[in-house]
């Protein structure tokens, strides 16, 4: 408010950049941001349909039969927790410490694989238990829903390994941070739709 | 492990301290909806406001405390985008959820 432009100098573009960012990087970060806003709404048709098919079981089991909240709740801590350690590997990153970022992003790896694990433990029980994806309406909804949440989590650990190869061979350049600040967008992500999944699934499942 | 870290403040894009208090309060605020349900006998109703004032608190701390999303005219596009997406993620949600009712009620399906 206080900046008074009188006349434009040559090459102003309107932008106000930071003088040490580079112009690309925050475009490629809000390019990245607006992917996820588009993720936002892939979510949301498959919250939506959830909520719709939430009471078609067609006669077979309920989650109130096979939900079991201690197991999501360590589901859910080993999520939470790798959003921080992922928080932690980019402080690593901003102070060009190589170490740093590396041993947190392991720690943030085994967390991902470990509520994958997890995951598919569960999904294979379900399965097991005879409440496949093509029991009923309410478990395709199930599956599909919590599925592609799992499936972004699986794609976000794979792009974390080709961001390490990155890492080892250029080291912590320009580009590898937008990277990382990308990903960094990216799991954060998949943590705040994880918490509307155990808050519509699994607690109002079992409630 | 915690001690390898050394802040030194003033970094632009977050802090140990920044991050600390984000995980505090997600912990926090999945715990109290894990425990009002697993608990069990509080009137349903309740049960469901603490549900979802727990989840939308909790979306709030991680935006702020792990996304850094703030007020800043360097944030605007990004800010404008989310409220956008929530606006178009509310009527998907909603106006299916609603219509969908409705036609389950017309039907004669409803319970």
């Amino acid at each position: 408010m206080a900046t008074q432009m009188i006349a434009p100098e040559p090459g102003y573009t309107g932008f106000v950049a930071e003088e040490h960012h580079h112009d690309y990087a925050g475009d490629t970060l809000l390019g990245f941001w607006i992917y996820i806003m588009s993720d936002c709404i892939l979510f949301a048709t498959l919250f939506a349909t959830y909520a719709v098919l939430g009471n078609s079981f067609a006669g077979g089991l309920t989650p109130k039969d096979l939900f079991d909240l201690n197991f999501v709740a360590v589901e859910t801590g080993l999520l939470l927790l790798s959003s921080f350690t992922f928080g932690m590997a980019m402080l690593g990153a901003q102070h060009k410490n190589m170490t740093q970022l590396l041993l947190w992003l392991g720690f943030t790896f085994s967390l991902g694989g470990g509520f994958l694990a997890m995951e598919l433990y569960e999904f294979y029980h379900f399965s097991h238990e005879g409440a496949g994806p093509t029991t009923s309406a309410y478990w395709s909804a199930f599956y599909a829903l919590v599925g592609t949440h799992g499936l972004h989590v699986f794609a976000g650990m794979f792009w974390m390994v080709f961001l390490v190869i990155h890492l080892l061979k250029d080291g912590i350049t320009e580009a590898n941070f937008t990277r990382l600040s990308c990903l960094s967008l990216f799991w954060h992500f998949l943590d705040i739709i994880w918490i509307c999944v155990f808050s519509m699934v699994y607690l109002m499942g079992v409630m | 492990m915690a001690r390898s870290v050394q802040t030194h403040g003033g970094a632009a894009h977050g802090s140990v301290k920044e991050y600390v208090w984000g995980l505090f309060w997600s912990v926090v605020l999945t715990a109290i909806p894990f425990a009002v349900v697993m608990i069990g006998g509080f009137d349903g109703r309740l049960t469901l406001a603490i549900i979802l004032l727990c989840a939308v608190a909790q979306i709030f701390v991680q935006l702020v405390f792990f996304l850094h999303m703030n007020t800043s005219s360097e944030q605007a596009w990004n800010t404008v985008s989310a409220v956008f997406i929530v606006l178009i993620v509310a009527i998907v949600v909603l106006g299916s959820i609603w219509i969908m009712n409705h036609l389950n009620h017309n039907m004669l399906m409803g319970h």
